[in-house]
This record gives C-alpha cells, sequence and structure tokens, in this order.
C-alpha cells in the first residue's frame, strides 16, 4: 500500500473521530458566545447517546434515536437554563451537576430497562445510520488521486458526519452575516447594552441553549448509533471535556474549531497508526511515547502557537437587569 | 442520657449486628470491577458462575457495582462487617484494597481474580491467558488470507500482554511468517470504556490488511468485534464467549472460566472445604480455552479444529510451554 493510500485512510479515521467533537465544539461555541459556559457538554453528550440508543433499541428506528437524543439534550438544557438564566445560579455547577446526573442516570435507567447493567442491546441494520455512499464513489475509485480522495474520504461517512461538516460554515454565517448572530455575540460580551436596546437577554440565551442541545444531542447520537452500536456506561469518556478544551483553542470560532477538532482527531488516528511501526534509524519506538504525542504536540502548539484566548466577557455571569 | 440507657443502647447495637451477622453467615458476596456487571466479558462470567451456585444449591449470594475507584475499600470492608463470606472480587485491580482490608477481618474468607494477595483468608485465582490465546492464534493465523491478523489490547498493560504474547505465539506456530499487528485503544483504564475508539484502533487494522482481529480490551471489546463484523472480517472475543454476538463473524473466544473460579470458591465455602492460597487454571485445568459452538461452526474448519485439539493436548501434557509474559516482561516473539 502506497504513502498516499495510508495518508487517506488516516485522514478518513481522522474525520470519524473528529465528528463527536466538532459537534460538541460548536454547540459549545453557541452557548458560550451568548454567555453561558457549558460543563454540561460532556454530560449532555453521555445522556443523549444513551437517549438515542435506548430509542434506537426500542423502535428499530435510527431517526427515531435521533430525535431522543436531540431531545434528552434539550431537557438537560433546559435544566441548565433555568439553573443559570432564570435563578441565576452558578453555570459551572449546574454544568458539572448534569455531568453526574448523566453518567448515574444512563446507568441506572440502562440497567433498569434492558437489564444489561447498563448497555443498551446491540443495534444493527436500521437501528444504525449506516455509510452514505456519495454518486459516482465506486466509479471514480480507481482513478487515480481524486479517487481514492472521493471515494475513501469523502464519501462512505454517515449523515450525521455530513450534518457535522455543514454545521461549521452555517454556524461561521449566523454568527458573523446574520442580526441573530450580531445579537448572539453581543448577549455573550454585553448583555446590558443588548437590554437597554429592548432585546431580552433571557430569550437569546435560551435560543442559544436549544442550539446547542440540538448539536451535542447530534453528537450524542452519533457516538451512540452511528461510529457504535449501542450505548455503555461512560462512553463520551471525555470528549466533552476536549471540545470544550477545543473550543478555548479556536478562540470560540467556528472555522479554528473544525480546524482544532480534526487536528485532535487527526493525533489520535495517527497514534493509532504508529503503535509498534518500525522507523528508519530509530527502529520500534516505545509505545508510551507514541501515545503521549497527542498531548505533548496540544502543549506545544496551545503553548507556543495559539497565543491569548480571551473568552467573550459576559461568559459564566448570570445577567442581572437591576441591583 | 443517662449512663445506664448508654450502654443498654450500645449493648443492643452489638446484639443486633450479632443478628445480622448470624443471618447473612456463609452467604457470598461477589463485588463487579469497573466494566460492570454485564460486560458480556469478565465481570459477566464472574455472574453467571454465581448465578448457577444460587440456582443448583438454592442459596443466595449478594452483588454489587462499584462506579469508583474510591469505593473498592469500603465495598469490601461494608460485606464482610455484614458477615458475607467468600467476598470474592474479580479483577486486578482489587489487589491493593484486598491488601489493605484482608487483614481486618481474619475469619471471613476472601477470593481475588487475576492477581494474587498474599494472606492467610485470601485465594487468589490467576489463569494462564497465554495458552488460551495460543490456541486462538491458532485459529486466527489459520484463518486469514491476508497473513495479517491484529490484536487490541484495552493499553499497554502486562497482563493483557499475556493475551497477546500468548496469541502472537500461537499464531508463529502455524505460520511462522504472519505479521501480528498490536494497537492499544487508549493509555489507562478509561480505555475498557471506550467502545467507540476501540472501533476505530480496529479500523485502523483492518485498513492494514488484517482480517482477524483478537480484542483483550473488556467492554470496549464491544466495538472491536463490531468493527470487524461492519468489514465483513473477523474478530475473535475474549474472557466469555463472544461468538453469538455477531454470528459469522466473531471466529472463536479465548474462554477465561471465571464463572467456574467463582462457582468453585462459593462452593468450596459451603462445603467448608475453602482453602487460601494461589489456584493457577490453565488448559489443563479447563480453566481456559477456545470457544466452539453453533454460532463459529461455519468458519472452523476440521483441520482447524485438529490443530487446536492436538495443541491443547500438548499443552495441557507440557509438551508445548506457552511464555508467560508476566514472567520476565518479554515476548519472545
Amino acid at each position: 500500500m502506497g504513502y498516499y493510500t495510508d495518508l487517506i485512510l488516516i485522514l478518513d479515521s481522522t474525520v470519524r473521530l473528529a465528528i463527536p467533537l466538532i459537534l460538541a465544539c460548536l454547540a459549545g461555541l453557541y452557548s458560550e458566545r451568548a454567555g453561558i459556559v457549558d460543563i454540561g457538554l460532556e454530560g449532555k453528550l453521555l445522556g443523549s447517546a444513551f437517549g438515542a440508543a435506548a430509542t434506537a433499541a426500542v423502535t428499530g428506528s435510527a431517526w427515531m434515536g435521533l430525535f431522543a437524543g436531540v431531545g434528552v439534550a434539550l431537557g438537560m438544557s433546559a435544566i441548565h437554563g433555568i439553573a443559570s438564566i432564570n435563578l441565576k445560579g452558578n453555570q459551572t455547577i449546574s454544568g458539572v451537576a448534569l455531568n453526574f446526573l448523566a453518567a448515574g442516570l444512563t446507568t441506572f435507567l440502562g440497567q433498569s430497562w434492558f437489564h444489561r447493567g447498563g448497555f443498551t442491546p446491540q443495534l444493527s441494520g436500521d437501528q444504525r445510520f449506516g455509510p452514505i455512499t456519495l454518486p459516482f464513489a465506486p466509479e471514480l475509485a480507481n482513478v487515480p488521486v481524486i479517487g481514492g480522495l472521493y471515494s475513501e474520504l469523502i464519501s462512505g461517512h454517515n449523515i450525521l458526519a455530513y450534518v457535522a461538516f455543514i454545521a461549521v460554515p452555517v454556524t461561521a454565517w449566523v454568527l458573523f452575516s446574520t442580526r441573530f448572530g450580531l445579537r448572539l455575540r453581543a448577549v455573550g460580551e454585553n448583555p446590558k447594552a443588548l437590554d437597554t436596546a429592548g432585546i431580552s437577554v433571557t430569550l437569546l440565551r435560551y435560543q442559544a441553549l436549544i442550539i446547542t442541545a440540538v448539536l451535542v444531542g447530534i453528537g450524542g447520537t452519533y457516538l451512540s448509533i452511528a461510529q457504535s452500536a449501542g450505548f455503555n456506561n461512560n462512553m463520551s469518556a471525555g470528549r466533552g471535556y476536549i471540545a470544550l478544551a477545543a473550543l478555548i483553542f479556536a478562540k470560540w470560532k467556528p472555522w479554528p474549531a473544525l480546524a482544532t477538532c480534526l487536528l485532535f482527531g487527526f493525533l489520535d488516528a495517527l497514534q493509532f497508526r504508529l503503535q509498534g511501526v518500525q522507523f528508519p534509524y530509530i527502529g520500534e519506538v516505545p509505545v508510551q511515547a507514541i501515545q503521549v504525542l497527542p498531548y505533548l504536540l496540544t502543549i506545544i502548539l496551545l503553548a507556543g502557537f495559539i497565543g491569548r484566548a480571551v473568552a467573550p466577557k459576559a461568559s459564566g455571569i448570570p445577567y442581572t437587569k437591576e441591583r | 442520657m443517662t449512663f445506664s440507657t448508654f450502654t443498654k443502647a450500645i449493648a443492643g447495637g452489638v446484639a443486633l449486628s450479632a443478628i445480622l451477622t448470624g443471618a447473612a453467615l456463609a452467604d457470598p458476596a461477589l463485588i463487579y470491577d469497573g466494566g460492570g456487571k454485564f460486560d458480556k466479558s469478565f465481570n459477566e462470567s464472574a455472574y453467571t458462575g454465581a448465578e448457577k451456585y444460587k440456582a443448583e444449591t438454592g442459596g443466595s449470594y449478594s452483588d454489587l457495582e462499584i462506579t469508583g475507584d474510591a469505593q473498592r475499600e469500603q465495598a469490601i470492608r461494608q460485606f464482610a462487617t455484614k458477615g458475607f463470606s467468600p467476598i470474592l472480587v474479580p479483577g486486578f485491580s482489587w489487589a491493593t484494597a484486598l491488601q489493605t482490608v484482608a487483614p481486618e477481618f481474619p475469619d471471613t474468607n476472601f477470593v481475588i481474580i487475576d492477581s494474587v494477595v498474599d494472606l492467610p483468608n485470601v485465594r487468589s485465582v490467576v489463569f494462564k491467558e497465554q495458552e488460551g490465546s495460543y490456541l486462538v492464534g491458532i485459529l486466527a493465523a489459520m484463518k486469514s488470507e491476508t497473513g495479517k491478523i491484529g490484536v487490541v489490547p484495552a493499553f499497554n498493560f502486562e497482563l493483557l500482554e499475556k493475551f497477546a504474547c500468548g496469541y502472537k505465539e500461537g499464531a508463529k506456530s502455524v505460520n511462522p511468517d504472519i505479521e501480528v499487528l498490536e494497537t492499544y485503544v487508549g493509555a489507562g483504564f478509561e480505555a475498557f470504556n471506550d467502545p467507540a475508539k476501540a472501533a476505530e484502533v480496529t479500523r485502523s487494522q483492518l485498513d492494514q490488511g488484517v482480517d482477524v482481529v483478537f480484542q483483550v480490551a473488556g467492554g470496549a471489546g464491544a466495538g472491536v468485534l463490531q468493527a470487524a463484523a461492519d468489514a465483513g472480517k473477523f474478530g475473535i472475543g475474549v474472557d466469555s464467549n463472544q461468538n453469538y454476538l455477531h454470528p459469522g463473524n466473531v471466529l472463536t473466544s479465548m474462554l477465561k472460566r471465571v464463572d467456574v473460579a467463582t462457582y468453585n470458591a462459593f462452593m468450596d465455602e459451603k462445603n467448608g472445604t475453602f482453602t487460601p492460597g494461589v489456584v493457577t487454571l490453565g488448559l489443563a485445568e479447563a480453566g481456559v480455552g477456545a470457544a466452539f459452538d453453533e454460532f463459529n461452526a461455519d468458519l472452523i474448519t476440521p483441520e482447524m479444529k485438529a490443530a487446536v485439539e492436538d495443541a491443547s493436548a500438548k499443552i495441557a501434557s507440557g509438551e508445548i510451554v506457552v511464555h508467560d509474559f508476566m514472567s520476565d516482561k518479554a515476548c519472545p516473539v
């Protein structure tokens, strides 16, 4: 197999690993831009992964699973919204509470519904989102250079993966070219000004939380019924936190967010591929050294190249109309 | 509260706890490891053994799933205080906690699986995983058409290497030229819970031409078997018989009879024949093996089965000695 094919396959793996990160990262972007810190992304990912897998298992339909996954995320966002917007509670605490709630509740409900110790039944066929072959992919597969790129890398992902990639330009457009986007950014920087202009801060923040929930709900659904075939305990495995880190990395901007998530995915995919490989002159590198690569590179990039990341000014601060 | 009522209250409490202890005496307890009760693997196997004990004796047992490492000592202590015996803890992660708690309850019997705790009231059950892995390695090498097979351990850890090393040795015994890829899912215990990443690691191996993958990743192993089945290739299960998960795409499973170890420990306590010390279960003791059933019958040729039976007999008789990774922390192949 040539280097080019290898590269395509690694990039293909990169895409699959990055999808849940991209969705969660964009989700976080909307809420943080609106001034709401969402540590609860991890819990929302987990909760919606469970909702999607459980519903898909019962109804036999992946689409019903998607609805349920997004529904769970919406419910959790509603709790977060009430606690942090209406009751003006501490957003970090509310988010952490959601994470605990999701971890405990998914296992508990999974056990009482399916009696498999928190696992949902194995899903197959229509219960999952299968790969979509784009037009002409098989025909083009043998065309040099472009064929492999198109049939392996671009074609053959599931619908949720394409949604994730479409969400990036859409987010960039919404955020920087629409009135809603302008207000969303303003409410995260200076809610007082917006309030003075007669725009409801509460409404805007709820709108942001709804978008957040839809995106992270799709991410969780991807995790359990597209990438895997069922739910298991704690399957989000810290992806929500990584997405938050990626968000800081990307300075709360959509395109850099995409790039960062792809970078994280790429480093992981590369790491899998390099394990046990004989390098010229060096020989086999200890696996620990390979596995530390993604973390090491992250630190180097963060410390050396990214520069200062400034969060939206009002992020994390509940808005009080009058004092 | 006067002094006398105080002492009465204490006396009452002591009496009550004595009654509770009496009632629960000799009931065994089982505390599952991180992967959870129904991991379709290691813990579930312990559960199967306990259920068998319950069905055969009409007795009962208590069990618990922990949610974090901090609960380990507390959980053992709680069961011990309530008078359960033996208290069985499957998994090497329990070793430290048991080392601490077992001496506090000298009259309670403990059983640990996969690790050795050298105390007078602890039975340590260890398996010769390398022998069972050797057998599935033979099957993998004979099934492979590409000359490349893979193994996916959860992370770089001695016990998991023991499986991987036996597998490699078995594979090379039938095809010295076979290439065995080894890729870890993660770098720590959380890798046991990440089937999505395990599936991705497996796809990475399949992309490189591997056509049979042996999973040694507990709960995350479901992702390995899923990825292999999705690609129309073969996975190999571990610990429990996982052939049924994807009929036609799970070549075999490396059985580790945790259920037998659990059942035996519970029965020994019931019959008053419980013995502490190290118990080693290998092929000769039918403690490990390769799974053959109706789900993989079509995948296994008579030659493959014959090769496994031949190797089993030779290992059991000592003619073949499969290298134990734990003995020198190195794999010769």
